[in-house]
């Protein structure tokens, strides 16, 4: 197996699929369209497969490694590799493609190829991302990847999408463009190499390392997004269709998380532990203050996208721990989100699809008509809130844990916060699904299809999973993480 | 030198054998285009694009790889100079496929002159291409301008193209006037017209810098009009919104190849001593361009405008490799910087020969589809030309895997190698607005609703020839690599 490019088949797969879907043109093929999508997305998602059957705990190195040369000019190579903490996300992803093929399969009735071509095309780059291990590499993937995502708002979004894909593609520009310069700043510092994994090794002195951290600080904050460049992404979310809010939620905001992990922290370790306390107090600000937004919030998909955010505080404040618990809490909040958030914004999809509402106010009993969704709906509202045997439970855990070591208040500011986690999350949900059938509307509702069902089977079988046994998920990260901790904890000040 | 002095040896017509091909095959075409009968000057056409197709083989033929120096110095032959005319002659090919249809349904452009102007613009851009003195750049500079001004004015009955016409004759006049003082300041004070002599005469010092530096100025102010770059850049919005689409597609095109290497004949060839003088003044205009460009796209709802403003934002950007060659009295960068603006020039004019061709694709008798409002909802109407209109504005805003990104990303890290950070971070900052005015097209196309649900009518070559455009806006996007390396080699072999 070792002979096979997987990661360059992970990457390359999917975007072939997405250009052949693109050939069928107009939706008069539609039905062929949304087949060669599926058959593209499982493709997609096999083989990831082999990545973690063939993969080997016991080592940090970087597995699956390719190395070709690309620009020779600029020694950029088409470096792809994968270790504990970005493996797990490249299957992740091409599990939430297939998904959100499915989740458009009746919904999505006009230009149907191009809306899935986006998706797998964008898939394709995800997974770049998640694999670069050249520094240039993995930017051009970052940035490309924008391209799909600004038109799924634009082209399938709501009213406002205009304003939302524009929001969406200049903030997320802003921090790369950052981003890029301190690229070109450690090629030169380097003497000459793109290569992450010789950035990682390179002494830099603190100014230039505190100048780099702000650089990665800024273009990672925006795609994560942290407090107070957040607020693109209610704007993305409300005006996205449900296939752009699960992958926007599942996959995009994990880029920005990633790059802490694979940029920030190993290039630049004194000036992260230097500046750790900006990162927190950034992160309980989103954990605390968004979770008072989201309980404000009157537009489902509004709700969801500032608990997503308040999340992600989560991520970010187990990086800044440095200790292996809350790295490891962090990741494994990052993939629970995955399957949570993404099951959460399908699940507000299943019901716009019905009544055209996003609004709370609009439903009401939606248990009398819609049964088995108002149980899958609960589940994952649990999971949002962090039930314990949820796979929400297991990362917010581990990272308060983590931090109580670290400062009993960091601990007790993010674990209070859980109980408004519970309070916007289970209010919404009884607000939407209990009481007496509401109006009209909600009356006519008729229960999930096979279909949808079958979507919720999957992001289910991730949620509990994972809540109930995570040790297949925490055992490959090991370590990778503990690599990665013995790393920053050495000082690159000569 | 007196007269006496003067040798009248017979010159190595060898190296300019592409120069003469050209003059005579215009003053051929120019003739028998008087026993064409046919009102669509087919014949005329397929003669013009055969005499460029011949000028590429003879170009090919007699480039040695070697510099090499003729009619008394005058002229010079490199793999530069021979790398620019080849793709000269690719763009202007492509330039008059791309026009043939729009300039067949305006009566007062279909005539044989169009394409015989096209001969001489081309021939006076080879010219300042290959020119090694002074005087032979000012006249191969003439020869396009006065080329080009006749060509804006060719749909004579439009009064915005007359205009455009006056202003850019006026402007472009006084734009000669500041060149050719500035030539006269510098011959002034080192004695020579020829360039690598003026080279020679200012590294062994006992020049009078301060006749010189006050002559730089105007020659940088001349060339900076040529180019149009802030504030100078004054003609290029209206003669691009005022000219006839085919003609500005022309304009925003080959030309910008032949300024190019201007720059690098004028300033590196013959004034590298003076870097950090002209260096100064280039960053004031590149940053200058940069600001006004962007901001002023945005406003704009023409969008042959909007591509004005854009190219002069562009031109600011390249710019920024020619500033970053010299540092401290170090060359070592400079392959590298000018290499980088070479490949950003050639990624723009590629670009840009697209995006107007896709305004001439949707243009037909009595519609110019030049309001960014006529490309609503060209996703409807076309997905593949939408599509490939789309990878032109993503390159254009830089965003990989389209060659516009690997064009700036490779002047900005020049920029960063030569220790100017806070250059790169302006460009960024700029780069990112002019974005919005790219993106708005892209919404335009994608998220409107077509005003109209005509299909898209053009001949067979012209659409083949669009999507070969746009393909290779993503092919040398993906794949870089080798046009970077030919740039940096033919730079290598010629400086």
């Amino acid at each position: 197996m070792s002979g096979t490019p997987l990661l360059s088949l992970a990457i390359w797969v999917p975007i072939l699929a997405g250009f052949v879907v693109l050939a069928t043109g107009s939706d008069r093929n539609a039905p062929l369209a949304r087949m060669l999508s599926l058959i593209g997305a499982v493709a997609g998602l096999l083989v990831t497969i082999p990545l973690y059957t063939g993969f080997d705990m016991h080592t940090p190195a970087m597995q699956f490694v390719e190395l070709k040369t690309w620009i020779p000019r600029f020694n950029v190579n088409y470096h792809l590799g994968v270790d504990g903490i970005s493996m797990l996300f490249v299957i992740l992803n091409s599990f939430i493609t297939v998904t959100v093929v499915l989740a458009g399969w009746q919904v999505i009735d006009h230009k149907v190829a191009q809306y899935n071509a986006g998706f797998l095309i964008m898939s394709g780059l995800l997974n770049g991302i998640f694999s670069s291990l050249d520094g240039l590499l993995f930017y051009v993937f970052f940035e490309a990847s924008l391209i799909p995502l600004y038109l799924i708002i634009g082209v399938w979004g709501g009213p406002r999408r205009v304003y939302a894909a524009f929001k969406f593609f200049l903030f997320t520009l802003f921090g790369s463009l950052l981003f890029l310069l301190a690229l070109l700043y450690l090629f030169i510092a380097s003497g000459g190499s793109f290569s992450i994994l010789d950035w990682h090794q390179l002494p830099i002195g603190m100014t230039a390392q505190t100048w780099l951290f702000l650089a990665f600080l800024v273009a990672f904050a925006v795609k994560v997004p942290m407090w107070p460049v957040h607020t693109w992404l209610p704007d993305a979310h409300v005006e996205a269709p449900t296939g752009g809010s699960i992958v926007l939620a599942a996959i995009a905001l994990k880029l920005g998380a990633y790059g802490f992990l694979r940029f920030s922290l190993p290039i630049a370790p004194d000036a992260s532990h230097a500046l750790a306390g900006l990162v927190l107090g950034l992160s309980l600000i989103a954990i605390i203050y968004i979770g008072f937004v989201a309980l404000a919030q009157e537009d489902m998909k509004k709700l969801v996208a500032y608990s997503s955010i308040a999340h992600m505080g989560f991520v970010t404040l187990g990086f800044f721990l440095f200790s292996a618990l809350g790295v490891e809490g962090a990741l494994v909040q990052m993939i629970s989100h995955g399957f949570v958030s993404g099951a959460m914004f399908f699940a507000i999809g299943v019901m716009y699809d019905r009544a055209h509402s996003r609004q709370i106010a609009d439903y009401g009993g939606v248990v009398n008509t819609m049964p088995k969704f108002a149980a899958f709906f609960m589940l994952f509202a649990m999971a949002n809130a962090g039930l314990p045997a949820t796979s929400g439970f297991v990362g917010e855990f581990m990272v308060i844990l983590a931090a109580v070591d670290h400062n009993f208040w960091v601990a007790f500011a993010a674990a209070s916060t859980m109980i408004v986690g519970a309070a916007y999350t289970l209010w919404m949900y009884k607000r939407v699904v209990f009481g007496a059938v509401a109006n009209h509307h909600v009356a006519e509702l008729t229960d999930i299809n096979a279909r949808e069902f079958l979507i919720f089977v999957l992001f289910a079988a991730g949620a509990l999973g994972m809540g109930l046994y995570p040790q297949p998920f925490t055992e490959v990260m090991h370590s990778s993480v503990n690599e990665l901790l013995r790393h920053v904890a050495l000082s690159k000040i000569q | 030198m007196t007269l006496a002095d003067m040798q009248f040896l017979t010159p190595d017509l060898r190296l300019a054998t592409a120069e003469i091909f050209i003059l005579l095959m215009a003053c051929l075409i120019l003739m028998f285009d008087l026993l064409v009968k046919d009102r669509k000057r087919t014949a005329t056409f397929l003669a013009t694009q055969l005499t460029l197709v011949g000028a590429a083989v003879i170009t090919f033929a007699t480039s040695s790889g070697e510099i090499s120096y003729t009619f008394s110095n005058m002229y010079v032959g490199d793999l530069m100079g021979d790398l620019l005319k080849l793709l000269l002659y690719l763009t202007v090919i492509v330039v008059l496929f791309y026009s043939r249809g729009y300039i067949l349904e305006r009566e007062q452009m279909a005539r044989g002159e169009y394409y015989a102007l096209a001969l001489f613009a081309t021939l006076g851009m080879m010219v300042m291409i290959s020119a090694n003195n002074l005087v032979t750049i000012y006249i191969g500079l003439e020869l396009l301008s006065l080329s080009l001004y006749a060509m804006v004015a060719m749909n004579r009955d439009s009064i915005p193209a007359t205009e455009a016409a006056m202003k850019y004759f006026v402007l472009g006049a006084l734009a000669s006037g500041l060149l050719l003082y500035g030539m006269s300041m510098i011959y002034g004070a080192t004695g020579t017209l020829e360039i690598t002599a003026i080279a020679e005469r200012l590294y062994t010092g006992q020049v009078d810098r301060g006749i010189l530096v006050f002559g730089l100025v105007f020659l940088v102010s001349g060339l900076a009009f040529k180019l149009g770059v802030v504030p100078f850049h004054m003609w290029i919005p209206d003669v691009y919104h005022g000219a006839p689409t085919a003609v500005t597609l022309f304009i925003a095109t080959a030309p910008k190849l032949a300024a190019f290497a201007m720059v690098i004949r004028l300033l590196v060839n013959g004034l590298i001593v003076l870097a950090q003088d002209w260096q100064t003044m280039l960053i004031l205009l590149s940053v200058l361009s940069m600001a006004i460009g962007n901001l002023a796209a945005i406003a704009q709802t023409n969008l042959k405008r909007m591509l004005a403003y854009s190219a002069i934002s562009h031109m600011g950007f390249m710019l920024l490799g020619m500033v970053t060659g010299v540092i401290g009295g170090d060359a070592r960068f400079a392959l590298n910087a000018y290499s980088s603006s070479m490949f950003y020039v050639i990624t723009y004019v590629l670009t840009s020969a697209g995006t107007f061709g896709m305004i001439l694709l949707l243009a037909h008798a009595g519609f110019e589809a030049d309001e960014i409002d006529d490309f609503k909802g060209l996703n409807k109407r076309s997905p593949w030309f939408a599509g490939m209109m789309m990878m032109m504005m993503f390159s254009m805003a830089g965003v990989p895997f389209f060659v516009g990104f690997f064009a700036k990303f490779s002047v900005l890290q020049a920029v960063v190698a030569a220790g100017y950070l806070w250059l790169a971070i302006v460009a960024v900052f700029f780069s990112l607005i002019g974005c919005f005015y790219y993106l708005r097209v892209v919404k335009i196309m994608y998220f409107d609703q077509p005003l109209n649900n005509a299909p898209i009518v053009a001949p067979m070559d012209v659409k083949l020839l669009m999507s070969a455009n746009g393909l290779a806006v993503a092919l040398l996007g993906i794949f870089p690599q080798a046009l970077m390396s030919v740039c940096a080699f033919a730079l290598l072999r010629s400086l």
